[in-house]
């Protein structure tokens, strides 16, 4: 009875070239987590409430304290606008670290990990993944930009597309680094809270960079959010605080170093198997 | 296909340092089917993590279809598939988005992936509920789930954590026929760890395990043999066995006696004619019943490590239930 099952199917499997394999390994893990968001609807909204709070309450009171003039915008709400989206984008994007603890967790991770794929494979998977949730998330909220006066072209839309996918990637990786050797999600969880809140409230996301107590402003260099914000700003309002070379290259190197660390990391013995 | 040579896992834990796996050498050949047997903690599990490049050996060598699994473990990883102890699905997806993914980590082609989908889930009988999330499945369908999973790749091994724990025979048998044609198909060799008896009764060779240590490897009929011809087993009052167990040692020098706590002793016969009769006449107490067996493999085990292996587990095999009941 069970013979038949076996005639119609092939009885060697090849194997792909590993390259090859490992790209469509990273598009498999890429998938898995847009799926899972898809699912998970309340996910998807309800990381909007967090942020829809800080630009209507926050923005909306403190308006009428800042007039006008702001790093080229015109009020409070438009010039903390990037910042917001930012903002959501660094905590979706610690979510992809928090999944992977999970994953760990649940034992799904283990499955990956048997897989002929390479660590570093996984590892740009789960900060693709992660990304492009953060991406899509970030993309609901800047839908609301003609509330607040902002004019977008074309090609400041895509620039705008181009440094929120960045931002993304840079702070996945952060999250999907930190992940590697966390065994416990609630652990996980306290730890990013140390991590996230200064990387957001240092990121000039909240206050324009001038006439800043030195101190503050050497913790605010050190961020690598800085720049995001920084850049994201300067294309939809036109005002950098750096200068976009400058933006892109600090973005660029905290992602390829995290990434990196996250490949190392991996690769290490996985921790609570 | 395994080659493990002088292995050693050392956890290091907050009460310290623990041996998990004490310098144990063993090869399995291509095509084999080899089970390994152990009381809980014994090393199972810390062996095939190790074989399937999750942990990595603290001291020692092992290599698969001769590639070792610290140099290239991502070689390694092509040639093997692995059903956990514990649970590995994402129970966010469906069932054929779980095989799907897998088929897709794997390199499948699409015609592949829907074909090996298709045949495995209706193997294991889960075809018609291949779109709900595995959230909704049961333990025993979950399992089945991850069995059809680790063969869809066809892996030269495949290594099987207590695979069939919570499985109803039917179940078990369908699944047990199909990896055996598995092995015929593609000469797929088989690594299994389980708590049944006739699960390692049909392997070619067991190996049995405790505290780290490997204590012997060889065909279930050798190892019976070893035990001797025959066990005798009595049925006696419970607070008679240590007298029981005590006279046998000083009367007839019988040291490996294994007692139930329900009031059972067993210990295989020494040689010779009409020996169960008089052993059993001139023991204290009240003998309610003797019966003559062939030994098993749980003999084997309780004379190689003092422990009874089928009592670790909930789900004894039903072939050792019957003899552990009243006769
Ligand atoms: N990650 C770990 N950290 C510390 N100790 C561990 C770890 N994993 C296993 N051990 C220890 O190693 C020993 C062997 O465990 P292992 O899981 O290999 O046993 P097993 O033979 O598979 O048992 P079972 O039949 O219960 O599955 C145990 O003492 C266990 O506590
Ligand atoms: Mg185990």
């Amino acid at each position: 009875m069970t013979d038949d099952i076996f005639d119609n199917q092939a009885v060697s499997i090849d194997i792909p070239m590993p390259l090859v394999r490992d790209l469509r390994a990273i598009y498999t893990l890429w998938l898995r987590d847009v799926i899972r968001l898809w699912r998970d609807k309340v996910r998807l909204v309800g990381s909007l409430i967090q942020p829809l709070l800080f630009l209507f309450i926050l923005g909306g009171g403190l308006r009428g304290r800042f007039s006008g003039g702001m790093a080229g915008s015109e009020n409070y709400q438009q010039f903390i606008f990037p910042g917001i989206l930012s903002m959501s984008i660094l905590f979706t994007a610690s979510f992809a670290g928090i999944a992977v603890v999970w994953d760990r967790e649940v034992g799904f991770l283990k499955e990956v990990l048997v897989a002929p794929l390479s660590r570093t494979a996984v590892v740009l998977g789960k900060v693709l993944g992660g990304s492009t949730n953060s991406l899509l998330q970030a993309l609901l909220l800047f839908a609301l930009f003609p509330m607040f006066k902002i004019h977008v072209t074309i090609g400041q839309f895509i620039g705008a597309i181009l440094t929120m996918f960045m931002i993304g990637l840079a702070q996945t990786a952060m999250g999907i680094a930190l992940s590697a050797r966390m065994s416990s999600s609630q652990g996980f969880m306290v730890l990013l809270n140390f991590i996230i809140l200064p990387l957001y409230f240092l990121s000039g996301a909240m206050f324009p960079l001038i006439g800043l107590p030195t101190w503050l402003s050497m913790a605010v260099l050190a961020d690598p959010l800085t720049y995001g914000v920084d850049l994201l700003r300067g294309i939809l309002l036109g005002a950098h605080h750096f200068s976009l070379p400058i933006d892109i290259l600090a973005l660029g190197s905290f992602g390829s170093a995290m990434i990196f660390l996250a490949a190392k990391l991996f690769n290490m013995e996985s921790p609570g198997l | 296909m395994i080659k493990i040579e002088k292995l050693k896992k050392i956890f290091s834990t907050s009460n310290g340092r623990r041996i998990a796996v004490n310098e144990i050498n063993l090869s399995v050949e291509k095509g084999e089917f080899f089970a390994l047997l152990g009381p809980n903690g014994a090393g199972k599990t810390t062996t095939i993590s190790i074989l399937s490049t999750i942990l990595k050996p603290s001291q020692g060598t092992v290599t698969v279809d001769g590639l070792d699994v610290v140099k290239s473990p991502h070689l390694v990883r092509q040639k093997i598939g692995i059903i956990f102890q514990d649970p590995s699905l994402d129970d966010r997806l469906s069932a054929s988005e779980n095989m799907d993914f897998h088929g897709r980590l794997y390199g499948l082609s699409k015609a592949q992936r829907l074909m090996q989908s298709e045949s495995l889930l209706k193997m294991v009988d889960l075809w018609d509920r291949r779109n709900d999330l595995v959230r909704t499945f049961s333990g025993g369908m979950r399992r089945r789930l991850e069995i059809a999973r680790g063969l869809m790749h066809h892996p030269k091994l495949l290594i099987l954590d207590e695979p069939t724990i919570g499985l109803d025979p039917k179940t078990r048998r369908t699944i047990w026929e199909y990896i055996h044609l598995s092995r015929k198909r593609w000469g797929m060799t088989v690594f299994l760890t389980t708590h049944y008896l006739e699960e390692a009764d049909s392997a070619d060779r067991v190996g049995v395990m405790d505290e780290g240590i490997l204590v012997a490897v060889d065909t279930p009929e050798n190892l019976k043999k070893m035990v001797g011809p025959e066990v005798l087993v009595l049925q006696t009052d419970p607070e008679n066995l240590e007298s029981i167990r005590s006279f046998l040692e000083n009367r007839f020098k019988i040291n490996d006696c294994h007692l139930d706590p329900e009031g059972e002793i067993s210990f295989p016969l020494p040689a010779g004619e009409g020996n169960a009769i008089n052993i059993v006449r001139t023991l204290p107490g009240n003998i309610y019943s003797m019966t003559i067996r062939k030994p098993d493999l749980d003999d084997v085990f309780i004379q190689m490590t003092g422990k009874n292996m089928s009592l670790n587990q909930e789900n004894a095999s039903p072939f050792h239930r019957v003899y552990r009941g009243k006769l």
